[in-house]
């Protein structure tokens, strides 16, 4: 029920927008977001999009995760030592 | 960044798995308590990346599971009145009541239309002037404001025959049941786009009340895997606190104008969830000022006693007391093709991510 997946907006026309998930074009409501424009990438849940998504968050996980693996190699290095 | 591929990385799995299975040495108890990541868990097979030290629970994450047989009859009962449309999400159309289901009840003939958006519901009632149009509201944080937006839509567009009925729910209230319920849990993957809309500060009562960790997750492979990560962290370090995984979409203070849309519209109520019981302010009912779109104000139904299904399960499921093999009826006589009980006809439901993937 809380499914939602990204979409990217392709035009935005009043309190609507066409969006592209995954190459599929569907009309989505923007009642819910004040400030999305193209090119956004969007929540969609029900035909709504609920929140823009923040591409600096998204590479800022996956940057941790992998400082996670350097750590781990480095600690392994230090214990063969 | 396409927001998918990124987050089902196998490289960024193995990390996490490795540093899971080394962190991890006491016992640690975890529990979803959303739908969509019960699916995502069992889907991408996460239980069996885990060391033996993490067991994994479901909680009542399910909307269409923890909804109450009488809201299904009372929306077939609604379905049998003349001149009537139910307009409804997908899930919802195959859920058993006490003796039909709203599948049957259109098999039988009743006009009930499997619609994408709550406007889509708007857009019926506007097409068929002469007819009422019921939108039966199911849903947590997440869905509400879509029912607020047509409402407002329909007040201010002066269409007069859309109505609500409403079983919206939210979910801080259940987590606290639970632990109020006795249930013991180490920590929570909190629900990812039920925070996305209500924020993560709506945790701060939980967190102060309880000893609990609490962290927002995505719902892929990756988000899965660091949420459970940082848990088992916290567990090992006795912290206990709230962190976000998921923040690429969740923010302290959520969407403000989706929350100011849901408060204008609904109020909180005391409701009823299957395995809990009556939660006091877990419900969410339209306001007075627009009882006009309200279904159960509006629409008055003889509904038949509501009975649970002998021998089912579901509401131990739900609580994470039981896990879905342990019912006789589990994929003996309940299965996807045929439910008995609510979580094995959602396709969000534990017992049906059991049987899928497990």
């Amino acid at each position: 029920m809380c499914l939602s997946v990204p979409a990217k907006i392709i035009t935005v026309n009043g309190n609507s927008a066409r969006v592209s998930i995954g190459g599929t074009l569907v009309d989505v409501s923007l009642h819910l977001l004040d400030d999305a424009k193209t090119g956004d990438y969007v929540l969609v849940h029900t035909g709504f999009a609920l929140q823009k998504l923040s591409e600096e968050e998204a590479l800022e996980t996956i940057e941790l995760i992998r400082q996670m693996d350097a750590a781990g190699e480095e600690e392994g290095q230090r214990n063969e030592d | 960044m396409k927001y998918v591929d990124e987050f089902r990385n196998g490289d960024l799995v193995k990390t996490l798995t490795k540093n899971i299975c080394r962190l991890s040495k006491k016992p640690v108890r975890i529990m979803e308590v959303c739908g969509g990541h019960t699916m995502a868990i069992h889907r991408f097979g996460i239980p069996s990346l885990l060391p033996d030290t993490i067991e994994l629970l479901s909680g009542p994450g399910c909307p269409v599971c923890v909804t109450s047989r009488s809201f299904i009859d009372t929306a077939i009962a609604m379905c049998r009145q003349p001149d009537t449309i139910i307009a409804t999400y997908g899930d919802l159309i195959r859920v058993p009541g006490s003796s039909s289901s709203l599948e049957n009840e259109k098999a039988n003939g009743a006009d009930v239309r499997v619609v994408f958006s709550t406007l889509d519901a708007l857009e019926t009632a506007r097409c068929n002037p002469c007819k009422r149009v019921i939108f039966p509201g199911i849903g947590f944080e997440t869905t509400t404001p879509a029912s607020a937006v047509a409402i407002l839509e329909a007040k201010r567009q002066n269409i007069s025959n859309l109505y609500f009925l409403s079983s919206h729910k939210t979910m801080p209230e259940a987590m606290m049941a639970l632990i109020d319920a006795g249930i013991c849990i180490d920590g929570y993957i909190g629900p990812g786009h039920v925070s996305t809309i209500a924020g993560a500060d709506m945790y701060a009562p939980l967190l102060k009340k309880y000893p609990l960790s609490i962290v927002i997750s995505g719902f892929e492979p990756v988000d899965l895997l660091q949420s459970i990560y940082l848990i088992v962290r916290q567990v090992e370090t006795g912290e206990h606190r709230l962190e976000i995984q998921y923040k690429r979409a969740v923010t302290p203070e959520g969407n403000l104008k989706a929350k100011a849309l849901t408060e204008e519209v609904f109020e909180p109520c005391d409701d009823w969830w299957r395995g809990l019981g009556v939660i006091p302010r877990s419900g969410l009912a339209i306001k007075k000022e627009y009882s006009a779109f309200d279904a159960m104000k509006q629409i008055p139904v003889t509904v038949e006693p509501a009975k649970e299904p002998p021998g089912c399960l579901c509401g131990e499921v739900l609580k994470g007391i039981k896990k879905p093999a342990d019912c006789k009826l589990f994929g003996s006589i309940c299965t996807p093709v045929n439910p008995i009980g609510a979580c094995m006809v959602s396709n969000e439901g534990a017992c049906q991510a059991y049987y899928k993937y497990s």
